[in-house]
């Protein structure tokens, strides 16, 4: 048997609706078959992955808190991957743009007022546009590979955290426990509507970040050269655009949403710099770049998928005693799935049994 | 000298895993295909090796287990990526999260165990030989097989006709789909190897590195061994060369941990992974001679047409 793909004349629009809906019922029906093997009911199963974080108030908070990193990073990997380029370290990124939006509250406590804020988030999208640009500059000046760049500098970022928050940024009352001084409360992002739950701000910033994005690339001419040049760099460089410059472009904004995301997860949903501040949003959030088809609208949709999973993960492995990872396990072949399907947007799949046909003459 | 010759044997240890999964991946790039994978499919290989040793017995078994389930998975990529022409980039990067995941849920029963630990050659003799007696006759014997894949790749891509035709694959898949080559067959293969010696790079880690299971052992190692293949320029004895190099920044920045220094110990661990960094600058300067090495049709969806 073998799987023959034929291109079809024009993209099927029905695909292009249904392809990501699809990836989620084969992940569902991967799931089932998954939770039957581990010998757990999986209807009851999924029913507390996907449906039961989604009934009460408090619940749809916690949801809100974890998605709102997730869909901060996609809005900007959307981008940089329809540009055709491939930042894979927004890992890193998130966790230098929460340690330098961190410098405030931890080196000057005292300086508490109403720039406080603001300025963490500046010093957070600065923090992890920096970063974002150092793989950029090693590709435009050394041709060197952005992947394997970006993603070397998550381990160096994760270690420079561990560094900063077991030894100069420990809080010196804290009992010799890793982790900075807890934030005062002008230095946290505040909660939207604190008497129904804890989720904070930055769910906002997310979603604000997603909507201006998305009105860059549907109405602005730089939205117009990112796919220009991520879908043909000949045909870019033929219309003017330099895409030298849209390297650092893509690279510094993903960094820097990344690194906004960062900041915004510390000083909302932690409250201080610990030696680990993310449970892998940076990679989860390539999925929901995927998952939203590579549109910053569609990454809100897709930041709730995701973000589901984390929180299904938590119930099950506490009502039923399955392994948290199965999470992990779930992200990995929604991923799997979406680009499956995507390849019926292009192409028509047909199954071919036995051997093809020889033609002769 | 018995230091001397201890710190040797321990790069070669180091080394090793790297050497395999960065062999492999070699073959997979030669004929056109990046899987970015190889993390995946290496921590698989890791804690299937690891449980089947620890079922059976026998750390054999355990290194067959995770040649196997490097492969099995790796197929799993071949079926999105060849026959489904996905993108290969985003693909690669899902078999690494689906086989960070997955391992995590094998093997968490298996977190602390001891394991058993693949025993080293041991020639009456030989092994006895002062100074290099215990270099050559006396490493485990995934250090043999090492060598022995590298020299049999570079006799296979540049000495036999299908080597040839593997080369040619990854050069231009179109001309090679026009002289009635498969050029799907041949990537599926080149892909399982790749996948089976990334399982075994990781059972070697769990096997004979460190004989247990921790969660996320590889710690980017699969990466590194990508990076290897690109510092190679596509080069099997080169290989060697950049794997050596990198088990001695890895040992090295361990045993300046143990001394101290009074250098933090996250800086140390960093080193493996800037060093990788500073490699890559340096062997991609040269942008005429790297568009010259790299595979032409690395990473491009082939469909064949009618």
């Amino acid at each position: 048997m073998r799987i023959e793909l034929v291109k079809r004349p024009q993209q099927s629009a029905l695909f292009s609706a249904v392809s990501p809906l699809l990836a989620l019922a084969l992940t569902v029906i991967a799931g089932f078959i998954i939770f039957s093997f581990l010998g757990k009911p999986p209807l009851e199963a999924l029913y507390i992955y996907f449906i039961e974080p989604l009934s009460e108030t408090w619940q749809l908070h916690e949801l809100a808190i974890k998605a709102a990193p997730l869909i901060m990073i996609a809005v900007g990997l959307s981008v940089c991957y329809a540009s055709n380029n491939w930042n894979i370290g927004a890992e890193g990124q998130f966790i230098i743009g929460g340690i330098t939006g961190s410098l405030i509250p931890i080196l000057m406590p005292d300086f508490q007022n109403a720039l406080t804020l603001p300025l963490m988030l500046l010093f957070g999208f600065i923090g992890g546009a920096a970063m974002g640009a150092i793989p950029a500059l090693l590709k435009t000046k050394f041709n060197t590979n952005e992947i394997l760049t970006s993603l070397m500098l998550v381990y160096v970022a994760q270690l420079f955290l561990d560094w900063l928050a077991r030894g100069v940024f420990r809080d010196p009352n804290g009992n010799n426990f890793p982790g900075s001084i807890r934030f005062p409360s002008a230095a946290r992002l505040p909660e939207i509507m604190p008497s129904q739950g804890g989720a904070h701000l930055g769910i906002v910033l997310a979603i604000i970040a997603a909507v201006i994005v998305w009105v860059m690339m549907k109405y602005l001419l730089r939205g117009f050269e990112v796919k220009v040049l991520g879908g043909s760099p000949r045909a870019g460089r033929f219309a003017g655009f330099s895409s030298t410059r849209m390297v650092f472009f893509a690279f510094i904004l993903s960094g820097g949403l990344a690194g906004l995301a960062g900041i915004s997860e510390v000083s909302g949903a932690i409250g201080q710099l610990r030696e680990t501040i993310s449970p892998g949003y940076g990679f989860a959030a390539i999925i929901v770049a995927f998952l939203g088809r590579l549109n910053p609208l569609g990454a809100i949709a897709a930041g709730f998928v995701l973000a589901l999973t984390y929180l299904g993960g938590e119930g099950a492995q506490m009502s039923l005693g399955i392994s948290d990872k199965v999470a992990r396990v779930f992200q990995g072949l929604l991923l799997f799935f979406v680009l499956g399907c995507d390849t019926l947007i292009h192409y028509r799949v047909r199954l071919v049994f036995g051997d093809p046909v020889k033609v002769s003459g | 000298m018995d230091i001397f010759q201890s710190v040797l044997l321990t790069i070669a240890t180091a080394s090793t895993p790297l050497l395999i999964a960065a062999i492999g991946e070699l073959v997979v790039e030669r004929s056109g295909v990046l899987n970015l994978g190889v993390e995946g499919m290496m921590v698989i290989g890791a804690v299937c090796a690891f449980a089947a040793s620890y079922l059976t017995g026998n750390p054999w078994i355990g290194v067959l287990a995770g040649i196997l389930a490097g492969a099995v998975l790796s197929l799993l990529f071949g079926v999105l990526a060849l026959s489904f022409a996905t993108n290969q980039v985003a693909t690669g990067l899902s078999l690494t999260l689906l086989g960070i995941g997955l391992s995590g849920m094998i093997g968490e029963d298996l977190v602390g165990r001891a394991g058993e630990r693949l025993p080293n050659l041991d020639i009456p003799v030989l092994t006895d030989i002062p100074v290099i007696g215990r270099l050559l006759f006396g490493q485990d014997p995934l250090f043999y097989v090492s060598i022995a894949l590298t020299a049999a790749v570079m006799w296979f891509l540049f000495r036999t006709r299908t080597g040839l035709t593997l080369r040619a694959i990854g050069d231009n898949h179109k001309s090679a789909h026009a002289l009635g080559i498969s050029v799907l067959k041949y990537r599926y293969l080149a892909v399982m190897f790749g996948g089976a010696c990334a399982g075994l790079a990781g059972a070697h880690l769990s096997l004979v590195y460190t004989p247990q299971w921790v969660e996320n052992m590889t710690a980017g190692r699969g990466w590194i061994a990508l990076a290897l293949v690109v510092f190679a320029s596509w080069r099997p004895w080169r290989v060697i060369g950049g794997a050596y190099l990198f088990g001695a920044v890895t040992i090295g920045q361990l045993h300046a941990q143990a001394l101290g220094f009074g250098i933090p110990s996250q800086l140390l661990s960093s080193l493996p992974y800037l060093a990788t960094i500073v490699v890559l600058v340096l062997i991609s300067r040269d942008r005429r001679l790297t568009v010259m090495n790299t595979p032409a049709s690395l990473a491009q969806p082939f469909v064949p047409d009618r």
